[in-house]
């Protein structure tokens, strides 16, 4: 049997080596439309995080009820439960915030990353790797929409969480907060998200070639 | 006339993709080909009348007399999955040629959330009947339009030599960045 990686692990790949929008480029359509301030960004991606850990657990539990023919059908039942909640309880606790949002909020139902998760992984382990591997990702998804949110709000308008931090020398770039802004802001992190990958893969086969040129007998040894 | 400009504007001025962000998966994804670029926007458009037609029938008339607002997402997400499956199923019958044109679309279409956003929407706002075939028609147009320009775009862009990190996805950004800027230029249309 595959040797399982640590529970802790399980949170922490989330965040940077499966990071829902960075490396999977799942969930496009919120990271890119909410994120006009960072107060936004971080409501989307709380209220996706909860969507994702309660369903998850619940796929995770319900995994040998559900008949794999109708599991979609399921899955998305169930998830459609969760995304009900957190719409109702963000119109009675933060009417503002869910006016900012949209139809954002119920549009988390289709959100790719819920449902890639439920099937890819609460759909095969248990209930407890499930729950962290959606903690870990709806933080992985939390940091890129802080990201986003917060380059779009502090050159769009000059300010951080509602703070001025750009004195009024600094021209607002209009364009930021605008849904052009939201494309190029994405395609950069992307962009230097890869480049930081593929130097880090360099590196490391770099390191590998060296080690094999200082005693080929020894690596050809250890492979054997 | 109030027709006209609610096509408009979802069409063109707040073009789904490129200004409310709905339905960006299938727009980085299928926007290779340009012939695969219009059968999807074809089916997609397709699925989008039928919708607004079925949300606003059960919104209007099933969910609000009852007092059943809160049902709204499982709902619609229902209706929808079923109603996609079952146009499947009649193309298929029906049109052998047109099944073959749409038909590998046709299921990724229940998970677009332009689809789910439309039914929302035309809800939010109180469309009538009327205006709600047309708001999705006009929606389904606007989707088309982008989802082809940027299959033209793509398609040029191949030979272009672009630096590495930026391959795939970064790229297509960029230019539906650039195409976002572009229809910007309509917003004083109305």
């Amino acid at each position: 049997m595959k040797k399982q990686i640590s529970l802790w692990q399980e949170f922490i790949k989330g965040l940077w080596e499966i990071n829902p929008s960075f490396k999977q480029i799942l969930g496009m359509c919120p990271t890119l439309a909410v994120t006009v301030s960072v107060i936004n960004g971080i409501a989307m991606a709380l209220a996706t995080t909860f969507v994702l850990f309660f369903s998850s657990i619940m796929i995770s539990m319900l995994k040998k009820l559900i008949p794999s023919q109708v599991r979609i059908a399921a899955y998305i039942v169930i998830i459609a439960t969760f995304v009900t909640v957190a719409d109702l309880v963000m119109k009675a606790k933060f009417p503002e915030l869910s006016k900012a949002l949209g139809p954002f909020v119920p549009l988390i139902v289709v959100n790719c990353i819920i449902l890639g998760r439920a099937e890819a992984f609460a759909s095969k382990n248990n209930v407890l790797r499930s729950a962290l591997d959606a903690l870990g990702n709806g933080a992985g998804f939390l940091i890129a929409l802080v990201t986003m949110g917060g380059i779009r709000e502090l050159f769009g308008s000059r300010t951080l969480l509602g703070y001025q931090i750009l004195s009024d020398f600094f021209n607002p770039l209009l364009v930021m907060i605008l849904p052009a802004g939201a494309f190029f802001t994405f395609a950069l992190l992307m962009g230097s998200a890869n480049a930081f990958t593929n130097r880090k893969n360099k590196i490391a086969r770099e390191k590998i070639s060296q080690k094999y040129q200082k005693s080929p007998e020894k690596i050809l040894n250890s492979e054997v | 006339m109030e027709l006209l400009i609610i096509f408009l504007s979802a069409s063109i001025i707040n073009n789904f993709v490129l200004s409310y962000f709905l339905g960006i998966c299938p727009f980085i994804g299928v926007s290779n080909k340009i012939s695969s670029a219009i059968s999807m926007g074809l089916a997609t458009t397709f699925v989008m009348i039928l919708t607004a037609i079925v949300s606003w029938l059960l919104y209007f008339m099933i969910l609000i007399p009852y007092n059943l607002e809160f049902l709204q997402i499982p709902s619609f997400i229902l209706v929808i999955a079923s109603l996609v499956q079952f146009v499947e199923m009649v193309i298929k019958k029906v049109s052998q040629p047109l099944y073959h044109a749409l038909g590998i679309f046709l299921p990724l279409i229940t998970t677009n959330c332009a689809i789910l956003g439309l039914a929302l929407l035309l809800s939010m706002r109180n469309y009538s009947f009327l205006e709600s075939i047309v708001f999705g028609f006009g929606a389904g147009t606007g989707f088309t339009l982008a989802l082809v320009i940027m299959a033209s775009i793509r398609e040029e862009l191949e030979l272009a030599d672009v630096p590495k990190a930026f391959q795939g996805a970064p790229i297509t950004l960029v230019v539906a960045g650039i195409l976002a800027l572009a229809f910007m230029g309509f917003a004083g249309m109305i």
